[in-house]
């Protein structure tokens, strides 16, 4: 697939210093107040820094709220940063905006969609913003890829939920840009386009696309990124390949059904409670026998007893702190 | 086709596509009033000499379609993509402030002529008139289209919900078109009124555009272009500000 180059990158090229995909350098963003109206400025984000390297697929994560649309908004130049600055291959967001621009492809968080146009129109216009000539075979290619040829014709009004993604996902890749950005493109995404999409965007990655993806199904994350960021409250508070972090976290993890008892309280805070499934984080069989043995002191009804190894999910808890933040 | 032009192109197609609400509904509206005001007082309002009330009436409802719908058109599709959310399709494109000023004010000026050309090709038939200097006739429908266009550039930046937009419209728009010569030649008015009127710009846009019609008007058609120009320019270097910085739409 073709990959745009841009000024800002052709000189990079030219340098012949290697040049990340995406680089954050200490961006914050501090709101004037909060927008619950209080007086308090809210730091959205607080001096982040990072940098995604070409080809890499990254994961942002954080629970609601973290900052990862805000700093995603701002990489996109659909917000300012207060402070600091964002590159896309070298351009600058807001000083080189046209270049880093041509640059990204990003699918936006909510479902929008202009009604006054049908499928293939909407991609012939995005096309032409960015003043794609000639764009019809791509235009085709992609109607295919995302399952949307039947569809073409059709206003955008009479889609689902579901078809109205997959346009956001082709009209974001419509310019061919070589850096994808997904903000929680999966939300409210039934599993057979969840399939479809993540065939698709790893089929890009493959091919040499830099993939940047927020989300909440951390099993998707860890599946499919190779790296991984977590951002909270505003600030960094992981950023390691993928495998490393499973390694550092906890390595097992202790997981039960629970009868209709309650688990006592002292058990319950260091427990992840989901409906009747309760799971300990353990490192060693002594804890995994610790754990078992209080529950038979307590006197409690378990079954489906299993130790397995720690996923993201648990990872992100420990990161966020578990007692708070059980919603990824 | 280029950035700037494609969005050109889809602004003119999103008031074509539903040109019976943005273009047959304003021409009839122009219509009734000809009809109303024509037949209440064809005989009893003399403005011009060898001009009937009916005929000084047209151009006056001509023009002020023009401005309506210009302003109407890059304001009401401002403020709709705002709150559809489709706004940020074109907010990550590469276009420039320049690209947006152009193609929303261009597609105003579309707009403009279309319900213009409708109005006066309906109303004609209910006069006699005459077009002494087309030139200025033309001149003056684009230059007023454009500053209404980025007037409503500046009202759709602006408002954040379709009532600001209504009052925008209602407490600004309105009364300066409707006070502008219109339905009567300023000379007609206490000379209090008479200069206030002075200060609206829409009034000289209304009598350059007639003075294409009849040759005469109630100020010189250079003195009107001057005004019209410095009020557009005034106007642009707003919206293209709003634009550059972007204003409510880049927080």
């Amino acid at each position: 697939m073709f990959l745009a180059q841009g000024h800002c990158a052709a000189l990079a090229l030219k340098s012949r210093v290697p040049m990340p995909a995406i680089s954050f350098q200490s961006v914050s963003k501090t709101y004037p107040s909060a927008r619950g109206g209080g007086a308090q400025p809210l730091k959205a984000l607080d001096d982040v820094s990072f940098d995604i390297e070409e080809g890499e697929f990254f994961g942002l994560l954080g629970p609601n709220g973290a900052g990862k649309t805000t700093l995603i908004s701002i990489l996109a130049g659909l917000s300012r940063a207060s402070s600091g600055r964002v590159l896309v291959r070298g351009c600058d967001v807001q000083a080189d905006y046209a270049q880093a621009r041509r640059q990204l492809g990003v699918v936006p968080q909510e479902l929008v969609f202009d009604p006054f146009f049908n499928v293939r129109e909407a991609l012939r216009i995005q096309s032409g913003y960015f003043g794609v000539k000639n764009n019809q075979a791509w235009i085709d290619e992609l109607l295919e890829s995302l399952g949307l040829a039947d569809k073409a014709d059709a206003n955008m009004r009479q889609l689902s939920g579901g078809m109205k993604r997959r346009v956001l996902v082709a009209q974001a890749l419509v310019h061919k840009p070589p850096v994808i950005v997904l903000d929680e493109p999966t939300a409210g995404v039934d599993v057979e386009l969840r399939q479809t999409l993540w065939q698709f965007v790893a089929q890009l990655n493959r091919e040499g696309h830099t993939v940047l993806l927020t989300t909440h199904y951390l099993e998707e994350a860890e599946a499919l990124c190779g790296r991984i960021a977590m951002l909270k409250k505003g600030r960094m508070v992981a950023l390691a390949a993928t495998s490393d972090l499973l390694k550092a976290a906890s390595s097992n993890v202790l997981r039960f059904k629970l009868g209709n008892d309650q688990l006592p309280p002292h058990l319950q805070a260091r427990a992840r409670v989901t409906g009747r499934i309760v799971q300990f984080p353990a490192h060693d069989a002594a804890e995994i026998e610790h754990y078992l043995a209080e529950v038979r002191q307590a006197g409690l009804k378990v079954e489906d007893v299993e130790i397995r190894k720690a996923d993201l999910e648990d990872v992100f808890l420990d990161v966020m702190g578990a007692e708070s933040e059980v919603q990824a | 086709m280029t950035g700037w032009q494609t969005l050109l192109y889809k602004e003119v197609l999103r008031f074509w596509k539903v040109s019976f609400q943005t273009v047959a509904a304003p021409v009839l509206t122009a219509v009734l009033y000809l009809m109303i005001f024509g037949h209440v007082l064809e005989d009893h309002v003399k403005v011009y000499d060898q001009v009937s009330y009916t005929a000084f009436l047209v151009p006056g409802l001509v023009m002020m379609s023009v401005l309506q719908n210009a302003f109407a058109n890059s304001s009401s599709s401002l403020i709709q993509s705002k709150i559809m959310g489709n706004l940020v399709f074109l907010l990550l494109t590469p276009l420039s402030h320049w690209s947006w000023f152009v193609a929303y004010v261009g597609s105003s000026i579309a707009r403009g002529l279309a319900v213009g050309t409708g109005v006066f090709v309906v109303t004609a038939w209910f006069a006699h008139l005459s077009f002494v200097a087309p030139l200025w006739i033309l001149v003056f429908a684009i230059l007023g289209a454009a500053m209404l266009g980025a007037l409503g550039l500046i009202a759709g930046l602006w408002a954040e919900k379709f009532d600001q937009l209504a009052a925008f419209q209602n407490f600004i728009i309105m009364p300066m078109t409707f006070l502008s010569g219109v339905f009567y030649s300023i000379h007609s008015l206490p000379a209090f009124w008479q200069q206030l009127s002075h200060f609206n710009p829409f009034f000289y846009m209304i009598d350059g555009f007639r003075y294409g019609f009849f040759g005469q008007s109630d100020v010189s058609p250079w003195m009107s272009l001057a005004v019209v120009a410095t009020a557009l320019l005034t106007v642009s270097a707003v919206a293209l500000h709003m634009l550059r910085t972007g204003y409510k739409i880049r927080n």
